[in-house]
């Protein structure tokens, strides 16, 4: 593989997936109304139920609003990471999955260069999400809007992988439907995202065990961390250990001689 | 020289046996018809020959390059037509074809040179910028073969690309596609049940059951007058 053929296909793949993508207009209002509702709606009525207390990286009391935008935004990429690994499913299905898979290079790096760009096509609009959530008084410092990029890299990287992984699980597009109610509200509701761990814990042991069991909870802690200029060391190493599991285990499904292909003989 | 080389080549999945001990080969320049009926295997055998899967048993290689240990530049000088429709409908025929020239690493100058060159041969240069959703499938299909010989393969395999199409529009499809082949010395290999899209010169292979039942010319093909009676007699199914 030349690093001039790798940068090519990596910017074909981005422009693709780019230009797809702008034209589901559906969709991308969709990403965006999705959060704004939690946080218009639900969090607005949670607000007098929920006072959230101190709680690192909070150095005061915080309105319930401020605590839920970092979930939202993990939120954002974990739906995100899912639509896009609907879309391999379909493309699986529809045939433009093996256009990519036919190139004359390593799969992993294919694979890896799709990934890459769906999470760089989620960044616009999580970004703007954090700036209309001003308007909910919700102000970061200004530096933290910087500090979140990498954040948000990290963990859209590892939501991503683990919809790649699901992809190559997911046999039929039809069953997405059971892999959505059964993996990523699961994964939402039992998380940081909504509620603080001690929160979760007052309510029920177990709960707060499997928050802390989650990688969902882990990118909502780097994100909301970064957000307010702070460095969770053990988020990043979740964050980064989730993402090679989740990818060494996808590019294993998608392994030409031990994948689900040559068992199942689907395209 | 051979630009295909298929040897020993057994698949199943699960239990069911799809491929048993194919052999076959596609000589540079020839335009190769690998006859069956539905389920004979064909496809299962242009997945394996582009590299999806691998298969059980036996060995692949294109221009010499093993698919197995050597697949990079294997696939580099493969092009490909799937039997299920492969274009990115929200995207335009430009688009799609500057996504297949950036993944076999053409530059832009580079890409979009052969991208009009290859859409003016299959007529299609008023469509450049047509979004491939409104096309019709015969279009799409044209489409498809341009893209397929956009990186200038050696080998062109093509998997039933006719099916869903109207007599006329097949006709016109195969006689551009045999010139194509014709004037680039291109290698290819055309999987079909359509019996009227052999030439009584075509090296032809039949499939059935996952087996080859019969290579040669397709005028030589015993057990009945005409490519159709014999292909049915060999098979069985009159």
């Amino acid at each position: 593989m030349r690093p001039r053929h790798a940068l090519l296909a990596l910017g074909g793949t981005i422009r693709r997936e780019w230009l797809r993508t702008l034209r589901q207009t559906g969709r991308l209002a969709a990403a965006l109304v999705r959060p704004l509702i939690w946080l218009g709606v639900f969090a607005a009525g949670f607000r007098a139920v929920l006072g959230v207390s101190i709680t690192p990286p909070y150095q005061t009391y915080v309105l319930y609003e401020v605590y839920v935008v970092p979930g939202l935004a993990a939120m954002m990429l974990l739906f995100h990471g899912m639509q896009t690994s609907l879309a391999m499913v379909y493309d699986r299905e529809m045939g433009s999955m093996r256009v990519l898979l036919t190139a004359p290079l390593p799969r992993p790096f294919l694979l890896a260069a799709r990934l890459l760009a769906n999470v760089l096509i989620a960044l616009p609009l999580v970004y703007l999400f954090l700036l209309l959530a001003r308007l909910w008084d919700v102000r970061p410092p200004p530096l933290g809007y910087f500090a979140v990029l990498p954040a948000l890299v990290v963990a859209g990287l590892m939501l991503g992988a683990f919809g790649l992984l699901l992809s190559s699980l997911v046999r039929q597009l039809e069953n997405f439907a059971g892999v959505m109610n059964f993996v990523i509200f699961p994964a939402f509701f039992a998380s940081t995202a909504l509620y603080p761990l001690w929160r979760l814990a007052d309510a029920n042991v177990w709960l707060a065990l499997v928050a802390q069991s989650n990688p969902f909870t882990y990118a909502v802690e780097l994100i909301r961390f970064a957000l307010y200029l702070r460095f969770e060391p053990v988020a990043v190493a979740v964050n980064l250990v989730a993402f090679v599991v989740f990818f060494a285990l996808a590019t294993f499904g998608y392994d030409p001689g031990r994948g689900f292909w040559a068992r199942r003989g689907e395209a | 020289m051979t630009a295909l080389e298929i040897r020993g080549l057994s698949h199943r999945f699960g239990r069911a046996e799809v491929l048993r001990d194919v052999s076959l080969t596609v000589e540079a320049g020839s335009f190769t018809m690998l006859l069956g009926p539905n389920g004979a295997g064909k496809t299962t055998l242009v997945s394996l020959v582009t590299g999806l899967y691998h298969a059980r048993a036996g060995e692949i290689s294109v221009l010499g390059h093993s698919l197995r240990r050597d697949p990079l530049p294997a696939l580099a000088s493969l092009g490909v037509v799937f039997q299920t429709p492969s274009l990115d409908l929200d995207l335009s025929v430009g688009e799609n074809l500057r996504f297949h020239a950036a993944l076999h690493g053409m530059a832009k100058a580079e890409a979009s040179e052969r991208i009009a060159a290859g859409l003016a041969r299959f007529g299609l240069s008023e469509r450049a910028e047509a979004r491939v959703r409104t096309l019709s499938g015969g279009t799409r299909r044209r489409v498809e073969i341009a893209r397929a010989l956009l990186h200038r393969p050696r080998l062109l395999v093509l998997d039933e690309p006719t099916t869903g199409l109207d007599t006329a529009t097949r006709r016109g499809l195969l006689a551009d596609l045999r010139a194509s082949a014709r004037e680039d010395g291109l290698a290819v290999l055309f999987a079909t049940h359509l019996m009227d899209e052999v030439e009584a010169g075509d090296p032809v292979i039949v499939l059935r059951a996952g087996q080859v039942l019969w290579r040669g010319a397709a005028g030589e093909m015993p057990g009945g007058q005409g490519v159709a009676d014999a292909f049915l007699a060999l098979t069985g199914a009159a």
